[in-house]
């Protein structure tokens, strides 16, 4: 979707705010809600389904609120959407009566290092063959998916070349709403900054991005 | 595979949508607000009050092992961290084959140092030499080596370095000190995908006669993520 969240190229942000000795959390609260979107993640909700939630936010609430505060955010949608929880007990903070007592998802025991780390592969290993090759050029396609894209704004339209195919992973904009994995080459697609963004880019410098086949088009 | 209907997307968005909105008029209510000048500080007070309630619930309806909460946190705080991708570096700079393999193929190679490979997200490592130098962003969303480098610091996932990294990487590397001449050629690095990038940064001189374990003291995350140089100055800087 053409949303605020896709913001390469955009003016206006301000400065960067770089903090010394940054602190891993910045308040409890930012921990505990990191932490229960680990251990809840999970049956419908992939990654990209997440994401998604993310950029659904509305774009004035996405820009006022701190990282973690649209965590929380979806955190509660896909809680109510999902049926684990309802509006009325996150109201009154107590489950209703009588509902039936479940069973974590992620035990404690199963928080090792080996689990932190782990995360659903995107990668597939199927065989198919590429649509595009190495040192070739691409165009990549001016579309606008209403959904989630992994395609940003800035490089629609724009003419690049294949730096390295990547292999096969499942594709977001279907995986994201369910639609399916669609799975089909990845590459790793070199744009000249000037290309992007015009004469005031160096000449020397370049943007990489990690495309689907389906962004791609031969120019 | 799930083929569903999309109904019950349709369904959370609507919910989503609802929920931010009720998040956001509850939380940015009060006066205690007005001074919501920075993007992490003055964090609304209830927020804490609220996250904790629904802890509470998720715990009590048997969704949550809370102990299972602390070890994340802790796990973040004190296990995963930049230092993890500072012993990738400080190895590769005083072993070429290690090097020759790490940017050849990351991920096993970062796993002889005795991490726990990531299955999920597969690392690609850059180099940087005196011609060439690496950005790494997530113009998106927030996409990060995170088991090398940890959770990203703030900069990293907000506006103004996400907005400008990719079309004035000279302008926000001169906002970090870092000024880069014209011959010199960078390369931005936007995380569409399940790739994630590791600057290798080039070692400083001076550092020549310096052992493994001083030079990871040296390697900062901004120097990994491509945003700084490593100096032996820089010694102490968890940034």
């Amino acid at each position: 979707m053409n949303g605020v969240h896709d913001m390469g190229g955009m003016h206006g942000m301000g400065p960067i705010e770089h903090e010394r000795n940054e602190p891993v959390f910045h308040a409890a609260w930012e921990g505990r809600v990191y932490a229960l979107s680990r251990v809840l993640r999970g049956g419908d909700w992939n990654l990209d389904a997440s994401r998604h939630g993310i950029e659904l936010l509305p774009p004035a609430e996405y820009l006022r609120m701190t990282y973690y505060e649209r965590w929380f955010a979806r955190l509660l949608g896909q809680l109510v959407a999902s049926g684990d929880v309802t509006r009325d007990e996150i109201e009154k903070g107590a489950p209703t009566a009588g509902a039936a007592k479940r069973t974590p998802v992620v035990p404690a025991s199963t928080v090792v290092p080996a689990t932190l780390f782990a995360r659903a592969p995107s990668r597939r290993s199927v065989a198919m063959a590429a649509q595009f090759r190495a040192g070739q050029k691409v165009r990549a396609r001016n579309i606008h998916p209403a959904g989630h894209t992994r395609l940003p704004r800035y490089v629609r339209g724009k003419t690049g070349v294949i730096a390295v195919d990547r292999g096969v992973f499942l594709f977001p904009d279907t995986n994201a709403h369910h639609l399916g994995e669609k799975a089909q080459h990845l590459y790793s697609v070199r744009f000249a900054a000037r290309e992007l963004w015009g004469d005031q880019a160096s000449p020397r410098d370049s943007i990489y991005l990690d495309m689907w086949d389906d962004y791609l088009e031969r120019p | 595979m799930s083929t569903e209907d999309p109904v019950g997307r349709r369904d959370f968005l609507k919910t989503a949508a609802a929920s931010a909105a009720a998040f956001a008029s509850d939380s940015h209510g009060g006066p205690s607000h007005q001074d919501h000048d920075h993007e992490h500080q003055a964090v609304p007070s209830d927020l804490t009050l609220r996250v904790k309630a629904l802890e509470s619930l998720l715990v009590e309806k048997g969704l949550v092992d809370r102990e299972a909460l602390d070890r994340i946190v802790d796990a973040f705080e004190t296990k995963i961290g930049p230092r993890n991708g500072a012993r990738v570096v400080a190895r590769a700079w005083i072993d070429p084959a290690y090097k020759k393999r790490l940017l050849a193929d990351a991920g096993p190679t970062i796993a002889e140092l005795g991490f726990t490979s990531h299955q999920g997200e597969e690392m690609v490592v850059l180099e940087n030499g005196p011609k060439v130098r690496n950005l790494v962003v997530c113009t998106l969303c927030s996409c990060y080596p995170w088991p090398l480098l940890g959770l990203p610091p703030v900069w990293y996932k907000s506006a103004p370095y996400r907005s400008r990294a990719v079309i004035d990487p000279r302008g926000v590397l001169k906002e970090f000190g870092v000024e880069v001449a014209d011959d010199v050629e960078i390369r931005v690095w936007d995380s569409t995908a399940e790739i994630r990038y590791l600057v290798l940064p080039e070692r400083p001189s001076g550092s020549e006669h310096m052992t493994e374990e001083q030079l990871t003291a040296l390697v900062t995350r901004d120097s990994m993520i491509g945003t700084a140089n490593v100096t032996i100055a820089a010694q102490g800087d968890r940034a």
